[in-house]
């Protein structure tokens, strides 16, 4: 099922021009304004309300859009560092586009890695865990060590409420507890932009400036601002990732879009769910739910 | 995804509608939306099927509402947990629904769905009836400002979709409405279940009527107007620094600006011009920059001033002639979301926009039965969860504020207990404070140099006797006056303006406090209350005895002294 991905030729992360919409007919993108603007805010909400604020960085399309949007609510810095949580099987040309961006864009790049359950070898597929024990480790450990080393107060994340049925209740600003734990039976209040930004010690906030984008948007944005994404999105060979996970558990999907306005055709078109390329989600019934009530992004 | 599907096209470049469904808990709220995403064409491949196939697994019956749970306890016990956000769309736009639960808590989670919603659909079960939460939930999206709304009776097939059952209904319904302001669009009798009425006319049940269809009612929802044409409200949101310029950092909430207006902040009522426009990136690389010099309602953007004046987070710019009203007393409806209540005296901070400081309720003037629209006979000196009320509220220093009527971004507030927000509220009163309260205080001296200054705190010794004779305050006055402390007597009726910025210069006023007890002042500031009268309701208030005035004014003193010290605090 896994196609072949090619290794990373030349990891190019200024934007292509021939993948976007040329000037000359260029959609009418005016609805993106208020989501961007929305988005904006919150950011700015965020770096305004912690002192150590980390924003946690995929290296997908969505992260590619919030790193764009931290640059547009700081006139054009990022001034916060970038957590990625390495599970080492990400594929190649994610790690090599992640540098090569942090370079380029000048941010600070913090990786974090579950050094401990790599060592161990228990990982999916050579060791005993399964798909959602592996995630469990390599990701929601990985960011918790993160977190306990750095000290973060806050963490910016790109989820969205269109993803999945969990994210789509889920706040602006969302309170965890020192274990991680989700509490979805009784979330804060959130009207008016007044957000949760007080919080007991030991708690930490999730805060997800994307919430209210759909996954068109996110195409539609990195048309219209022409946002450098990592290749292996568009089709080669008739295949083509439509999101980004480690490699053992992402399949692409049969595709023909080789530039972003066709990817947007694309999806206009399918009433495919985007996670169903993850394989973890289908593991069972509430995977995904137990994950995230977990600590899971 | 491996073909592309032909019989569905997602809208192009259009913004989705905002609907909040609200109504009693079982009435079919994710029934109707289970049956709105199937017939719209917008449900996930498969998903239907695979519901269906663990219903059959589980030995369960399939519920259309199966369809958006999305959390294992959902499943179980068949109720909706917590607000969810669905997208739809009809043949002519996009929508998001928020589907916010009706059982316990439903104000909590009903006030989050509803405040950021373009218009609503109230849904009353035919067979039970208009109920208590219907009446409830429709008050407060009237409180929340949603004006768009649509009423579904539901459940139309178990009585046998009898058009007088919907009649009396909608008489009923359409009264109670009108009491509070609201206008429905209209009313429509459907069967969530049955899928009647949803996308298309069930005619074979409903020969009886004639108006629209669920999708063509929502369709006919008009979106929240630009708010462009108001006066200007700029709430600073942060002050940045980068590339050696100074940026205010803000959503424009009302109105419009444009480079060279003459700006006024509050509270400072400083003026500047400005300069700048600040966007990053106008336009993408490449492209002629298309450098925007006016800015408008809903845009996050920055600005530069042609003068350092100075700025922060909270001040809020307007045009001269169009200021908001500044004030530290409110009039305000106000929904109390617990858990714990809310007490006249105590403590909050509110947040209004960006700006935010201490606040008390002082007053609870009535408590509203939202169900019945009652006024509650007794006076209340608390709030539960899930009431609301009209309320008087003192704030420590001056905020910014209009009200409802005029511009509803600065109108609204919430209040923060602890660490949650508690309570929201709708300003309906506001009295302009005095020149001196808003002026004072505000240069660039901390209230640390000043305490390092002095080698004592600004603070106000509230002192309270049975005569009101000036002797022990005069006495007290010159007792710390020789003990090096810059203090001052303040004989006034209303003390609390005055101390307020007296005590922001440095000072420690001396004065006794109005019956209703001591005013709010600067929080920063310290707070003591002597009270010295003999029959004293309050042992709390009564640290200091004395046989005469000069014992008296002596132990007063030393009781005062330690208090004044600087602390280590910032």
């Amino acid at each position: 099922m896994k196609a072949a991905i090619l290794p990373p030729e030349v990891v190019n992360v200024e934007p292509q021009l021939h993948r976007y919409s040329p000037d000359t007919s260029r959609p009418d993108y005016s609805h993106l304004d208020a989501l961007e603007s929305q988005s904006i805010f919150i950011l700015r909400e965020a770096f305004n309300r912690f002192d150590k604020v980390a924003n946690l960085w995929s290296i997908g399309k969505d992260s590619s859009v919030l790193l764009w949007l931290i640059r547009k609510a700081f006139f054009g810095h990022i001034p916060m560092p970038c957590v990625h949580v390495d599970t080492t099987y990400k594929i190649p040309e994610m790690i090599a586009f992640r540098d090569e961006l942090a370079r380029q864009w000048g941010f600070d790049l913090v990786v974090g890695k579950n050094e401990e359950a790599l060592a161990a070898g228990t990982t999916f597929p050579q060791g005993t865990a399964d798909r959602v024990q592996c995630c469990s480790m390599l990701k929601r450990d990985g960011l918790q060590q993160v977190f306990d080393e750095h000290g973060y107060e806050a963490v910016i994340l790109g989820i969205r409420r269109d993803e999945e049925g969990t994210r789509a209740k889920e706040r602006y600003f969302s309170p965890r507890d020192k274990a991680f734990q989700w509490n979805f039976r009784d979330q804060p209040p959130e009207l008016w932009d007044q957000f949760k930004t007080d919080f007991a010690p030991g708690t930490h906030l999730r805060i997800h400036p994307l919430l209210h984008w759909t996954e068109v948007n996110i195409w539609e944005y990195i048309d219209r601002e022409r946002i450098p994404v990592v290749d292996v999105y568009f089709a080669r060979n008739g295949r083509r990732y439509r999101s980004l996970g480690c490699a053992p558990c992402t399949s692409p999907v049969l595709s023909s879009a080789q530039t972003v306005p066709e990817i947007i055709e694309e999806l206009r078109h399918t009433r495919v769910s985007e996670r169903s390329t993850r394989a973890q989600d289908q593991e069972s019934e509430d995977a995904f739910e137990r994950l995230r009530a977990s600590g899971y992004m | 995804m491996a073909a592309i599907d032909e019989s569905f096209t997602l809208m192009e470049n259009m913004a989705p509608l905002r609907i909040v469904i609200v109504g009693h808990v079982d009435h079919g709220k994710s029934t109707l939306i289970g049956r709105l995403l199937h017939d719209t064409n917008s449900l996930d491949e498969g998903k239907l099927e695979y519901v269906q196939a663990v219903c059959q697994k589980r030995g369960v019956p399939f519920e259309w509402a199966f369809l958006l749970d999305a959390l294992q306890a959902e499943r179980d016990q068949n109720i909706t947990i917590d607000t969810c956000q669905i997208w739809f769309q009809s043949a002519r736009r996009p929508y998001v629904i928020i589907d916010a639960p009706g059982h316990k808590e439903f104000l909590k989670n009903m006030i989050t769905g509803a405040a950021g919603a373009d218009a609503a659909v109230l849904l009353i079960a035919a067979n039970e009836g208009v109920q208590e939460q219907s009446r409830r939930h429709a008050y407060l999206l009237q409180m929340l400002g949603i004006k768009e709304l649509v009423v579904l009776v539901n459940k139309m097939d178990l009585v046998d979709h009898d058009e007088a059952v919907f009649d009396a209904i909608e008489t009923e319904y359409r009264a109670f409405l009108t009491q509070i302001g609201l206008v429905p669009r209209v009313f429509v009798p459907i069967s969530a279940r049955q899928g009647s009425n949803i996308a298309t006319h069930d005619e074979e049940h409903f020969d009886w009527y004639e108006g629209p269809t669920v999708i063509e009612a929502l369709d006919g929802f008009l979106a929240r107007a630009a708010v462009d044409d108001q006066p200007l409200r700029f709430p600073i949101q942060d002050v940045y620094r980068f590339d050696d310029r100074r940026i205010l950092a803000g959503r424009i909430e009302a109105g419009a600006l444009k480079v060279g207006d003459r700006l006024v902040f509050a509270p400072s009522r400083k003026g500047a011009i400005i300069k700048s426009i600040e966007r990053w990136r106008d336009a993408p690389e490449g492209e002629e920059s298309d450098v925007l010099d006016r800015a408008v309602a809903g845009e996050s953007i920055g600005i530069t001033l042609d003068e350092q004046i100075f700025v922060e987070r909270g001040h809020v710019a307007s045009h001269d002639e169009d200021a908001p009203t500044l004030t530290t007393r409110l009039e305000a409806s106000v929904f109390w979301m617990g858990p714990g209540n809310l007490e006249v005296g105590r403590t909050y901070r509110l947040k209004l926009t960006t700006q935010e400081v201490e606040c008390k309720v002082v007053n609870i003037r009535r408590v509203i039965d939202a169900g019945t629209l009652d006024i509650e006979g007794a006076l209340r000196e608390h709030l539960e969860r899930d009431d609301v009320a009209e309320v008087e509220i003192e704030t420590s220093a001056p905020i910014a504020v209009d009200l409802v009527k005029m511009t509803e971004a600065t109108s609204r507030f919430v209040l923060v207990d602890e660490y949650d927000v508690a309570g929201g509220g709708i300003i309906t009163g506001a009295e302009p404070v005095a020149p001196i309260e808003a002026t004072l205080g505000l240069g660039r001296i901390t209230s640390r140099e000043r305490r390092q200054r002095n080698g004592h705190r600004g603070a106000v010794v509230w002192v309270q006797t049975d005569t009101g004779s000036p002797r022990i305050f005069e006495r007290l006055e010159r007792a710390l006056f020789q003990r090096g402390i810059q203090t001052v007597w303040l004989d006034e009726a209303d003390p609390g303006p005055i101390s307020s910025a007296l005590t922001r210069a440095g000072l420690v006023v001396i004065a006794s406090y109005p019956e209703a007890g001591p005013p709010l002042v600067a929080a920063e500031e310290t707070s003591i209350v002597i009270d010295l009268r003999s029959q004293s309701s309050d042992e709390s208030r009564r640290p200091v005895q004395g046989l005469d005035a000069s014992t008296l004014t002596q132990s007063v003193v030393d009781y005062v002294l330690p208090l004044l010290r600087p602390r280590s605090q910032p």
